[in-house]
């Protein structure tokens, strides 16, 4: 089986967000840049499924080469090897297309990616996929099994969730619960560095959305505190003053 | 040009979030003055359905075609597309749930529409621009991002735009489309719903416990309390990680993003993943026996103190206001 995974680099989870420029460019000054966490679910599950050489990962991000130590890491914990295609991620219309101009000449079973980054957050990716190349979706997988030429997949929704059989080729957003992140070990981070990266240059594509300017979120007045003796008065106040009981 | 407005129901019944969902729509329409046409797909009583006009819908479309009887990604959208295009929809609204996420990029790519996930705010036209905020950054900031489309797609957040009722009928038409068999390929074999309980996303109210709370014996408490306000569990990472609860009740940067009334903490620090996800809570109270921890830097109202003396108190206090009230 031959499987896809799209990564994505995004700034560490610790990262204090600010922006330059009037507002209009993220600050990425001193910032670190990890894998996408769901990402990392993803790639962990895909390296399971090709266990015991039944396959192989490829993983593909739309990035510039600023990404490379990502796409190495990826390849340290395991995926087999790597495309770049060379161009900043103007959204998610710009990185679907690209993939999926690369997946139309190199077709795989499976395509995984996160339920979404945690930098735009869109949970676009997959779908836009799945749309181009017309073959089914699922957002939010949190579980994901295949057998044959099928796959189940539990897929999250508000409190439960379903149980679907899909038939692939299937894109699928991995969220908790479908695998654990896998940390690499030294073999790994060694043979990373000769397995292939190859990078491919961008096509042009009408884009849909331009973000024009960053906002952060409005600073939280003081805390008032009240005594542990008495949250008779935290009830007070949360229904008299704050009126959300 | 109109509006169209997806209403995804559950079981047969409208969420409150695809209520605000409607009123959303609605504003939107008349910021164009144009009409607004809800869509349902599947078994929605004409009561149900009728209630779409309250909320603002000037005309209600149904899909009974009992093929799609349970939510089928592919064609769903399929549908949504074809409603739109049969209304002359210019703008698309749906909810960003965990269906809406799976429908608004295909849609998107159906009408060559740019999309917006995860709205908090109306749009803004201002000489010919078109701007919608949204969350990014899992909670740490908006982005204003503008559609250069003709066609334009909107996923809302719920519990980011309030429910107002207007005196309005409405008709109700039946919709029917020809689906094709490549869109029917998943099959649903299963829905697991936990259905005694108030739903994550779109409580108005939540209480979440942390690693504070020692042990997974210890969530009685939290249910309790949980269950004299209405509200909605949740948990910090590590209390899924460690399996206490399920994973579809962590909140915060990598789990999910909640915009209650209320948001109460309760032995939780504030990590800066974890406030992440509940920094857009209108209200959020903090229960620590820690006066350093940074939770208390985001919380509204506090208390300093151990948890397991503090809330059975909290829980009484409750009842007694409830008795009262
Ligand atoms: C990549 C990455 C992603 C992450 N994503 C998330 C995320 O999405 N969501 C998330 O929550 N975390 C996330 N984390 C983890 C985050 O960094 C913190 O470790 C986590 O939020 C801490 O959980 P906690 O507050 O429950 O536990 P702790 O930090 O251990 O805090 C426990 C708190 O309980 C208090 N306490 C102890 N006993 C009592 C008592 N008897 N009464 C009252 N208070 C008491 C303590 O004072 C302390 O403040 C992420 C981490 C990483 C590395
Ligand atoms: N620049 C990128 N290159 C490759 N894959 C990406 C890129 N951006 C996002 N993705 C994938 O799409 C998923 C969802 O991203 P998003 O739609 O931005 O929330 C991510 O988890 C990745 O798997």
């Amino acid at each position: 089986m031959n499987i896809l995974v799209c990564i994505s680099n995004v700034p560490d989870t610790t990262t204090k967000i600010t922006f330059t420029d009037n507002n209009t460019q993220f600050n990425a000054n001193g910032v670190q840049f990890i894998l996408n966490p769901y990402d990392e679910i993803a790639l962990a599950r895909a390296i399971e499924l090709t266990e015991g050489g039944n396959g192989k990962v490829t993983v593909i991000n739309v990035g510039d080469a600023s990404t490379e130590p990502t796409i190495r890491k990826a390849l340290a914990i395991g995926a087999t090897d790597a495309v770049r295609i060379n161009a900043k991620p103007h959204d998610a219309w710009f990185v679907t297309y690209q993939i999926a101009q690369f997946v139309k000449s190199n077709p795989f079973d499976l395509i995984l990616t996160g339920r979404e980054s945690i930098d735009y957050n869109g949970s676009k990716v997959a779908g836009m996929l799945g749309e181009l190349l017309d073959i089914p979706s699922a957002s939010i997988v949190k579980k994901l099994d295949i057998e044959g030429n099928q796959a189940t997949v539990e897929r999250e929704i508000e409190g439960g969730k379903e149980v679907l059989t899909i038939p692939l080729p299937l894109v699928a957003g991995a969220a908790e619960g479908v695998s654990e992140p896998k940390i690499p070990n030294m073999r790994g981070i060694m043979s990373a560095r000769t397995k292939p990266l190859i990078v491919i240059e961008a096509v042009d594509v009408k884009t849909n959305s331009e973000i024009i300017s960053y906002e952060t979120p409005a600073p939280r007045g003081q805390v008032e505190l009240i005594g542990a003796d008495d949250p008779a008065k935290l009830v007070e106040l949360l229904h008299t003053k704050a009126r959300v009981i | 040009m109109s509006v169209l407005i997806y209403t995804e129901n559950a079981g047969g019944k409208f969420k409150k979030s695809i209520f605000e969902a409607v009123c959303y729509a609605r504003a939107v329409a008349d910021q164009s003055n144009t009409t607004l046409t809800a869509l349902s797909i599947g078994n929605v009583n004409t009561d149900e359905l009728s209630a779409l006009a309250k909320y603002g819908a000037d005309k209600i479309l149904t899909v009974t075609n009992s093929q799609l009887k349970n939510f089928i990604n592919q064609a769903y959208a399929s549908v949504i597309a074809e409603a739109a295009k049969k209304e002359g929809a210019a703008i698309v609204v749906l909810s960003n749930s965990f269906s809406g996420r799976g429908l608004a990029p295909r849609i998107s790519v159906k009408l060559d529409a740019g999309v917006v996930d995860g709205a908090v705010a109306l749009p803004e036209q201002n000489g010919g621009r078109f701007t919608v905020k949204k969350t990014a950054f899992s909670g740490k900031a908006f982005a204003i991002v503008e559609l250069t489309s003709a066609v334009k797609v909107i996923a809302l957040t719920p519990n980011s735009y309030k429910v107002v009722e207007v005196a309005k009928p409405a008709k109700i038409e039946e919709f029917s489309v020809d689906i094709k068999a490549s869109d029917l390929k998943t099959i649903l074999k299963e829905i697991v719903r936990s259905s005694d309980k108030v739903s994550l996303p779109d409580a108005d109210i939540v209480v979440s416990g942390g690693r504070g709370l020692k042990g997974p014996e210890n969530w009685e408490m939290i249910e309790e309390l949980a269950g004299v306000l209405g509200a909605a569990t949740a948990c910090s990472k590590p209390v899924s990680d460690a399996g206490w609860r399920p994973h579809s009740e962590h909140v915060g940067q990598t789990g999910i993003a909640i915009s209650p009334n209320l948001y109460i903490a309760i032995g939780i620090s504030g990590a800066i993943q974890h406030l992440a996800g509940i920094s857009s809570s209108k209200v959020i109270v903090a229960i620590n026996k820690d006066p350093e921890a940074p939770i208390f830097k985001v919380a509204d109202y506090g208390i300093v103190g151990d948890a397991f003396e503090v809330v059975p108190k909290l829980i009484a206090a409750i009842k007694e206001h409830k008795a009262l009230v």
